[in-house]
């Protein structure tokens, strides 16, 4: 995690807020840091994380955790961590029998309608365990990135859909958190995701926008963050 | 301001942003049905009931009437916990309520409904929930049903927009400047309301943890208000060490240039300045240069190409040699 982000935030893992939903939002510039900073927040909060996966591979994320300090292949092997690789699984749905859920069924669909599939997946990831003590501090959804689902065939209003039914469960009900990023789209007037964006800034408690220099690219800033409560 | 919110009755449509909130002024409204003996129901898609009523103290939550359709509002969960019928169903429900009281619906909100609904039958059902006082043959002339519509008016087109505004009896229009919020506020029934009343108005105002409001003078005046928060609103090119302008005199030097490009009949090379110059090879003596060479200069301008052969020995060893085209 990126120690000057906390400070930014007034946070730690030690003090780390539960029941939120966090949006994160790049314009112009690559806001999957933000994505690692929060993946190896939360396990460092000894929180019990959900990361859903759509962009890069599980050995991408462990690389950059690594460099972060934390090792997604111990979190994952003790629990700790479920990970949903998307690119992974997109392929398996194809070679399995039709009859057996998987998280990304919208992909078989030629009608792509919701997302209930992969929001029984999170929900089952991260059920209180039967024993009744926690192991782990507090449940995190961790998503990245809601954008692409929408590339998928995905309507805004399903992704809202799936937001919200998470929102319900692992903010209200288990006083977790969720993370998600989406990505702005500017002046591409693409309206789907302007409404995804919107509609989820209504619903976030924390928003972080990375955006890029309006001067342009530049080699050594990449741009700066926002953020608004 | 919330009186003159309320007296008119019907819908009372709350257009907020991301950028300016409205369910804060909701709750406000909410509070001040409660506090003048009204009942309300609130039809809760978007926050968990819990959230919605935190901040209210328990005189005023013992008058709401939370209907939950944010738990499980299509019926994921299949534990019997959703309310029959979905979203419409719900809403139907509340025109059939047979209150005596005067009452007031919240409909928190209006976007999230517009999203899994069509926009007609929405609008087609509020309707019929506004004008319930007159449904009702045995209420009083001093009863009405308000109903507070909370709507995020960058989640839908101009289309399902101008409908809603048409049904709505006042419009709430939430924007701010500098972290001061503001209400514009338009009222669509001018003979309902009281004479000294303008049609419509703009309030600064402030709401409070208990969600009591508070009026302001408004912003400072030299604060601009920034239309787009997405475009900067500074200049990149101020406090630069570097000039990135042309004077007058540097800019007419600019477009008065010509460039290698482009032809023009300055640069032409001889008779006609079509030719295209040939490039030629030559083995040249040290001490001698083209200018000694008076024929391979006019093929040059006549822009013929010419090149040397060389011999078994270099043209340039024997004596008295001359250069010889191809």
């Amino acid at each position: 995690m990126f120690p000057e982000l906390n400070n930014l935030l007034n946070t730690t893992p030690d003090q780390a807020e539960q029941g939120k939903l966090t949006l994160l939002c790049d314009a112009k510039t690559d806001g999957s840091f933000l994505v690692h900073h929060f993946l190896s927040f939360y396990l460092k909060a000894n929180c019990k994380v959900c990361f859903v996966a759509l962009i890069q591979s599980f050995s991408h994320y462990n690389i950059v955790g690594q460099k972060l300090g934390v090792s997604l292949t111990t979190a994952r092997e003790c629990g700790q961590l479920v990970f949903l690789e998307g690119l992974k699984s997109a392929v398996d749905i194809f070679f399995r029998p039709q009859e057996d859920p998987h998280p990304l069924q919208f992909l078989r669909e030629a009608n792509s309608g919701n997302l209930q599939p992969l929001y029984e997946f999170v929900q089952e990831a991260l059920k209180p365990m039967d024993s009744g003590e926690a192991a782990w501090r507090c449940p995190v959804l961790l998503v990245d990135d809601l954008s692409v689902l929408l590339s998928l065939g995905v309507g805004a209003v399903a992704v809202l859909d799936f937001v919200h039914y998470c929102r319900a469960t692992v903010c209200r009900e288990q006083k977790g958190n969720v993370v998600a990023l989406v990505h702005d789209s500017g002046d591409a007037e693409d309206e789907e995701n302007d409404i995804l964006l919107n509609g989820l800034g209504h619903q976030s408690h924390l928003i972080l926008r990375a955006e890029g220099l309006a001067t342009g690219f530049c080699k050594d800033v990449h741009g700066q963050p926002k953020g608004s409560s | 301001m919330l009186e003159s919110l309320l007296a008119p009755g019907g819908l009372v449509l709350l257009r907020d942003s991301v950028e300016w909130e409205g369910r804060s002024l909701l709750k406000a409204l909410i509070k001040k049905s409660a506090l003048c003996g009204e009942q309300v129901h609130i039809l809760g898609c978007e926050v968990s009931e819990e959230e919605f009523r935190e901040g209210f103290d328990s005189n005023i939550n013992s008058r709401l009437v939370y209907h939950d359709l944010f738990r499980d509002p299509l019926n994921w969960s299949k534990t019997g916990e959703a309310l029959p019928g979905g979203p419409l169903e719900a809403l139907r429900a509340l025109c059939r309520r047979t209150d005596p009281v005067p009452v007031t619906i919240a409909l928190d909100s209006l976007s999230w409904l517009l999203l899994h609904l069509p926009c007609t039958t929405l609008c087609q059902t509020l309707h019929a929930l506004s004008r319930q006082d007159s449904c009702h043959g045995d209420s009083s002339p001093g009863e009405q049903v308000h109903v507070l519509g909370l709507l995020h008016e960058e989640l839908h087109g101009p289309g399902p927009l101008g409908a809603l505004s048409s049904l709505a009896q006042t419009e709430v229009t939430l924007s701010g400047v500098m972290g001061q919020a503001s209400a514009h506020i338009l009222y669509r029934r001018p003979q309902q309301r009281p004479t000294h009343q303008l049609p419509c108005e703009t309030q600064w105002f402030s709401i409070l943890p208990d969600f009591s409001l508070e009026l302001q003078g408004g912003p400072p005046l030299e604060s601009q208000p920034n239309p787009d928060p997405r475009t900067p609103s500074t200049d990149p090119t101020t406090h630069l060490t570097f000039n990135l302008h042309l004077s007058k005199k540097e800019r007419e030097a600019k477009d008065s240039l010509t460039l290698p490009f482009q032809f023009s009949s300055e640069k032409a090379l001889g008779p006609s300045s079509t030719d295209v110059p040939k490039v030629i090879w030559a083995w040249v003596e040290p001490d001698q240069t083209l200018e000694k060479w008076p024929c391979l200069q006019a093929a040059v301008l006549r822009g013929q190409e010419a090149r040397w052969t060389a011999g078994s020995t270099a043209p340039w060893a024997e004596p008295g040699y001359q250069p010889h085209f191809l």
